[in-house]
């Protein structure tokens, strides 16, 4: 059983990272990555089996691919914490001769990172071919992705949409971060998502729901996802807010790519338990 | 006629404000000009016209390819659609939209691209395209410009708007001096003189003329004569201009802020190699992607910082 406080302790922790990387650099994406802490401590806390001595591979682990690369304070924070490269690393964010690139790559070889992102809508293709390939391989562990909402607007997410029940991938979970929020405004201003369980339910996947800011639900969902075997893919349409733990920061898109000053950054801190001990950093 | 005194700073503007401020000016003067962007108005700083004209302003989401496609509807209907993103998300997201529905189909769009190369700094490699001109060169039919300043941006849209055929340009985000006079006249496929000389040649284009531009004066101080002439068209090429310089100089030099592959420097090469075969030293980047880091810091890692055009230009004037 999920120790949750556990858990909720580890995300107060990674909210601070966020924070402090974005500020240390002065720029990326707080917003997004706020709103998707309880989701990623959650499959790298409690749900995904993966080892962080990292092998591109990952033979009989899980696997996780961020396809929103602009989060990458969030993923960056949670594979140091679990063991994949030094915290002490995270006060590099963004800065030149970094491995933390602004948006995840493989190309200065950071532990924990499977492909590039930052132009949207590529992850999901992706995490459907290695999908594939533990299928060939006789490997039943599990293949998750992220996705925006606003991400969802491109093209090639519903070229891989009807993919992938077609040929029943379902060792493919896709969940959707449906934060409302993009770059311009509201979804439902700049282009009009409708409803993802109707589309997606549709095109052949199964439906799954889930409040990504509770930890109990989110580690509920994620681990009955994972189990399921039935010959279809597995949608998680998943409700967060924006910028969840920072009260200046929630609900809004204002936050999605902009960093605090000294006096926010403090008074975003103020609201996160430090829990497992900071990354040591100069000037914040 | 310009020249070294000529060319002051006067502030820092980005080129992309540049943009914003000439698609106003083209919008108040021509009405079927219509802005399509895939959200990224906020970047574009065309909220100007985004204000005056609203319904001239189509958000088709985060579909680069669908607004390729829509913009060759829209063209094909007698208007001229300006899309407007990141310049990777412009170029190589939509590469075949762009060939088949526009360049192919002779289609009347301007396809107007901020952040291009590593000047956009911390958002990293993902972002940072290096390799767009010479994408967009090989298309046949399209034009191709990088204006190096506000003015020269502000400038340009309103000339790509009066010019028929499809247009790729480029410009950037970071604040960049001002120093091309406001009243200073741009032509599509105009090579434009900044400075005379005699010794060796800098062919300069977009962020990258400034740097030519303290090169110069460095270089002058040493006794060193240069011509210096700004492409800011990289196709079609002002063969013209760029023979007779190299025939006077003898040595040629080209600045970009691109891959030494496919952009400003091939094309002079391309030009020079048939007509007038001329040393040439490139100052563009290795062969390689970018990274995340501060705009002055990228320049300087990657070798796009005057002292490089300083060193490309004694490299230079040892081979001729
Ligand atoms: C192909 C592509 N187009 C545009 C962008 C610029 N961009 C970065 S994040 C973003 C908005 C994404 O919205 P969403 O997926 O909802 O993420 P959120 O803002 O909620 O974090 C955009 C347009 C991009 N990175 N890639
Ligand atoms: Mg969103």
């Amino acid at each position: 059983m999920a120790d949750i406080q556990e858990l909720k302790k580890i995300a107060s922790q990674v909210r601070r990272d966020i924070i402090r990387e974005v500020y240390l650099s002065q720029s990326g994406h707080p917003g997004g990555a706020l709103g998707n802490t309880d989701l990623l401590v959650a499959l790298y806390f409690e749900v995904m089996k993966h080892d962080p001595s990292f092998n591109m591979e990952a033979q009989g682990e899980d696997v996780f691919f961020l396809s929103n690369g602009h989060i990458s304070p969030v993923f960056y924070s949670v594979l140091a914490r679990s063991g994949y490269f030094p915290k002490e690393e995270l006060k590099t964010f963004r800065e030149i001769d970094s491995r933390l690139q602004g948006h995840p790559t493989t190309h200065e070889g950071l532990p924990g990172v499977r492909v590039a992102s930052g132009s949207l809508g590529q992850g999901v293709s992706v995490a459907i071919g290695m999908a594939l390939s533990k299928k060939m391989n006789g490997d039943d562990r599990t293949v998750f992705v992220l996705t925006g909402d606003g991400e969802q607007q491109e093209g090639q997410i519903w070229e891989a949409a009807l993919f992938a029940p077609h040929n029943k991938v379902d060792n493919l979970v896709l969940i959707i971060d449906d934060n409302g929020q993009q770059i311009d405004g509201p979804t439902q201003e700049v282009l009009e998502l409708g409803s993802f369980a109707d589309k997606y339910k549709a095109f052949g996947w199964d439906i799954m729901r889930m409040n990504g800011n509770d930890m109990e639900e989110t580690v509920k969902v994620l681990k009955e996802a994972a189990a399921k075997r039935n010959g279809k893919p597995t949608c998680i349409v998943m409700d967060t807010e924006m910028g969840m733990g920072v009260d200046f920061m929630v609900g809004t898109h204002h936050w999605h790519g902009k960093a605090p000053d000294k006096e926010q950054a403090h008074t975003a801190l103020d609201q996160l338990e430090e829990t497992l001990g900071d990354f040591a950093a100069e000037g914040i | 006629m310009l020249s070294l005194d000529k060319l002051k700073s006067t502030g820092k503007k980005a080129t992309r404000d540049g943009f914003g401020a000439g698609l106003k000016a083209a919008g108040d003067k021509h009405d079927n000009v219509v802005m399509l962007t895939a959200d990224l108005r906020g970047s574009m700083k065309s909220e100007d016209f985004i204000n005056t004209y609203p319904d001239r302003f189509i958000q088709v989401g985060i579909s680069e390819a669908n607004m390729m496609g829509i913009a060759s509807g829209l063209a094909t209907g007698g208007k001229i659609p300006v899309t407007t993103t990141f310049a990777n998300f412009s170029t190589g997201r939509v590469y075949d939209q762009i060939r088949q529905s526009i360049a192919y189909s002779d289609k009347n769009v301007k396809i107007c691209a901020s952040h291009a190369g590593l000047t956009l700094g911390e958002d990293g490699a993902t972002h940072q395209i290096l390799e767009d001109i010479g994408m967009m060169r090989m298309l046949p039919g399209m034009t191709v410009i990088n204006p190096c300043d506000y003015n020269q941006t502000a400038a340009a849209v309103q000339a790509i708007v009066e010019h028929h055929g499809p247009v790729y340009l480029r410009f950037g985000r970071p604040g960049w001096p001002v120093f091309i006079p406001e009243d200073t006249k741009f032509e599509i496929g105009k090579a434009l003189p900044l400075s005379e000389g005699t010794d060796v040649t800098i062919f300069a284009t977009g962020h990258l003329v400034w740097k030519a531009v303290e090169a110069a004066r460095q270089l002058e101080e040493e006794g060193i004569s240069v011509d210096l002439i700004n492409i800011h068209t990289i196709k079609p090429l002002d063969e013209e201009a760029v023979i007779a310089s190299a025939k006077k100089t003898g040595a040629v030099v080209t600045c970009e802020e691109h891959n030494k592959y496919g952009g400003l420097g091939s094309a002079i090469a391309e030009c020079l190699s048939k007509h007038a075969p001329t040393p040439q030293e490139y100052v563009a980047t290795d062969d390689t992607f970018g990274e995340s880091g501060t705009a002055d810091q990228l320049l300087a890692k990657y070798g796009l910082d005057t002292p490089d055009v300083v060193a490309a230009v004694k490299r230079v004037l040892k081979r001729k």
